[in-house]
């Protein structure tokens, strides 16, 4: 089912967490809802929910207009931060509780089927007895998106779905999740704040900050083309040059230019990621020192300090020599180039 | 803690201390409670059983006895409602006036019962604000059982509200809206996930808002009146008998009311056994293989 968001604003109190976002998901879709700690992404997925009521907007489930539909009536599957899984209820009865207050009655059986169809996809067999408490956090996971599985939802929505896992299950989970979505084909809007997850896992990707859109891509797109220095951040490790912009050539230090086509003139940031930073024992490039090297599976990460003063982090191959203490110059390979906020 | 060998001195870790720290408590203890327990246990049966019984089985007392069953018999249902609604309104909704009204649950504890019965003379009594209306409407409220069922209504209103707000506010609300998402109306979602998951402090607060009423002595006594075989409720009753200089009466009674402690003790204590072994079974060493297995 398509979902579409129409200048949507939630205010809590005075505090405005939701500020003028429409968005636009065709049915069937992965997205992902990406933004730091506070930047509204809950609140737009409680709203799509329904567990909280927009100030002013609409939402559209298809056609229909959900904005006023109560959550009960909405036919969402919502996935808890925390699971919300129900304590006192085993793993079965943790799924079959939607199908058991349903409107639309069933049988025992009919339930108990169900029930078990689900633990099969979810991985989950055998742990029908169990209580949330005798699981573990990614078993906790699955019984949470069984449970919301279970009504038959138009879309499901999931908020911080890996958040509470270690590393390792959360990498398989993800890959599990993405196979399922394709199985299933159910429209799902997830919340994260990491944006590797969020790259990982979507179709698309929406990242929010202070209760605005920044941008609404693919992962490509975002990763290839941010439209803000707060995109660029956000996205992964960055390194920030200061420069003037004449005529779409951006100046910085020491003669050093990139292309900045399209850049206003004037005082300009230059980002650049790690990757993209090169180091050189000779010139020509920004004169810079080693202050440490890390080693990482596959790279070893540069930490150098520019003869200004700036530090930044070059990613290069495994086996290159550099050391602490070195002396060289940085290039930089591939740049993206912002007029300065005046 | 540290294992049996080496011991990590904690802050007043000395034995002479603690020696006395001890001794000090089960002394107090002794001559503050257990020594008046004795005592009318002592007194109730100290003319022998007969006399005991026949005491007990006194009319007066007999009456005393059903007044204080039946008053509770209303009062702890109206509490019971009263406090899981209060609780649930207080924890799971916003509205203006949340902390007022938590607040103003709480007064019964921190206002003297006596002025409490003095304040519901003043409202029902005869010369009250609405006591010229009960009484063209033949209503009897002071000096009758509606009286001593709201004197008792307002000493133990916060007793089931207080047990259950602090845990209703550290559960939070996303069970209810889990429950709600899938399709759950408002009562099924109170009767099948908030209740279950309070049932323990529910049941300690009914327990303790029980003893409280059988016990009340301030309010009810101004309410009351005290008529003997009427409006007279056990801890009433004590009182009386006790002026009559029927000591044995009196402490005989009096035993009857320490029963009702003792089993709320009692009751008390396993529901905080049960309670704090909450989650049900513990994994089996059996199962616990399987559990790896699938998480790795
Ligand atoms: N029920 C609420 N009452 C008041 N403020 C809230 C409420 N829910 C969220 N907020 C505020 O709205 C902002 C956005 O919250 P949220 O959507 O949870 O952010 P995120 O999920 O991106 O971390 C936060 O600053 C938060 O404090
Ligand atoms: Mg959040």
């Amino acid at each position: 089912m398509r979902i579409r968001l129409a200048s949507v604003v939630k205010t809590f109190n005075t505090f405005r967490a939701v500020r003028g976002v429409s968005l636009d998901i065709p049915s069937g879709e992965l997205v992902a809802l990406l933004g730091p700690s506070g930047s509204g992404k809950t609140t737009i997925l409680r709203l799509v929910a329904g567990l909280e009521f927009v100030d002013s907007g609409e939402i559209y489930f298809n056609e229909e207009n959900a904005t006023d539909i109560p959550v009960r009536d909405r036919g969402v599957g919502f996935v808890f931060q925390n699971y919300a899984l129900f304590p006192h209820m085993t793993v079965a009865e943790n799924i079959g509780f939607g199908m058991k207050v349903s409107a639309v009655k069933r049988s025992r059986a009919q339930i108990q089927e169900r029930v078990r169809e689900l633990l099969g996809i979810t991985q989950l067999d055998g742990l029908d007895e169990r209580f949330p408490a005798q699981l573990s956090g990614g078993q906790r996971q699955r019984v949470a998106l069984a449970r919301a599985l279970a009504v038959d939802p138009r879309v499901l929505l999931l908020d911080e779905p890996f958040g509470a896992l270690d590393a390792n299950v959360r990498h398989d989970l993800r890959r599990w999740l993405r196979g399922l979505h394709e199985e299933l084909g159910i429209t799902t809007l997830f919340v994260t704040h990491d944006q590797e997850e969020a790259l990982d896992l979507a179709d698309r990707v929406v990242i929010l900050d202070k209760g605005h859109i920044i941008q609404d891509g693919t992962p490509e797109d975002v990763t290839r083309r941010p439209v803000s220095a707060f995109a660029m951040q956000f996205l992964g490790d960055v390194n920030k040059f200061g420069a003037i912009v004449t005529d779409g050539i951006a100046a910085l230090e020491h003669g050093v230019t990139v292309a900045a086509s399209g850049v206003r003139n004037g005082p300009a940031e230059v980002y650049v990621r790690p990757a993209d930073l090169q180091w050189s024992a000779e010139a020509p490039g920004l004169p810079a020192h080693i202050l440490r090297v890390m080693s990482r599976p596959g790279s070893r990460r540069i930490v150098a300090r520019t003869d200004s003063g700036e530090t930044v982090e070059i990613d290069v191959d495994q086996d290159h020599p550099a050391a602490t203490g070195d002396a060289g110059y940085l290039r930089i390979a591939r740049a993206t180039v912002f007029a300065a906020d005046r | 803690m540290s294992g049996p060998g080496r011991r990590v001195p904690l802050t007043g870790d000395n034995p002479a201390f603690r020696r006395a720290l001890i001794g000090f408590v089960l002394v107090v203890s002794a001559i503050v409670i257990v020594a008046p327990l004795v005592a009318i246990f002592a007194q109730a049966f100290s003319l022998g059983v007969d006399v005991f019984a026949k005491t007990v089985g006194d009319p007066d007392t007999q009456h005393a006895i059903l007044l204080t069953v039946v008053t509770a018999l209303i009062v702890v249902p109206v509490n019971t409602v009263f406090g899981l609604a209060a609780a649930w309104a207080i924890t799971k909704f916003d509205f203006p006036g949340r902390r007022f009204l938590l607040v103003l649950i709480e007064i019964p504890f921190s206002i003297s019962p006596i002025v409490a019965g003095v304040a519901y003379l003043f409202v029902y009594g005869l010369q009250g604000l609405l006591g010229p209306t009960l009484q063209d409407a033949e209503i009897k409220v002071i000096f009758a059982l509606p009286g001593i069922v709201l004197a008792s209504m307002f000493v133990t209103a916060p007793f089931v509200a207080r047990e259950l707000i602090p845990l209703m506010q550290a559960q939070g609300r996303d069970l209810e809206e889990a429950a709600t998402s899938l399709g759950a109306g408002g009562w099924r979602t109170f009767l099948s996930v908030t209740v279950p998951n309070v049932r323990w402090a529910l049941l300690y607060g009914v327990v303790l808002c029980n003893a409280r009423v059988m016990g009340e002595f301030g309010a009810v006594s101004i309410v009351s009146g005290s008529i003997r075989g009427q409006t007279n409720t056990l801890p009433l009753h004590v009182e009386l008998l006790y002026h009559d200089y029927n000591t044995v009466g009196a402490f005989a009674a009096a035993s009857v009311l320490t029963v009702v402690a003792i089993v709320t003790l009692v009751a008390k204590l396993l529901i905080e056994r049960r309670g704090a072994g909450r989650s049900p079974q513990a994994v089996s060493p059996a199962d616990q293989p399987a559990l790896i297995k699938r998480a790795a």
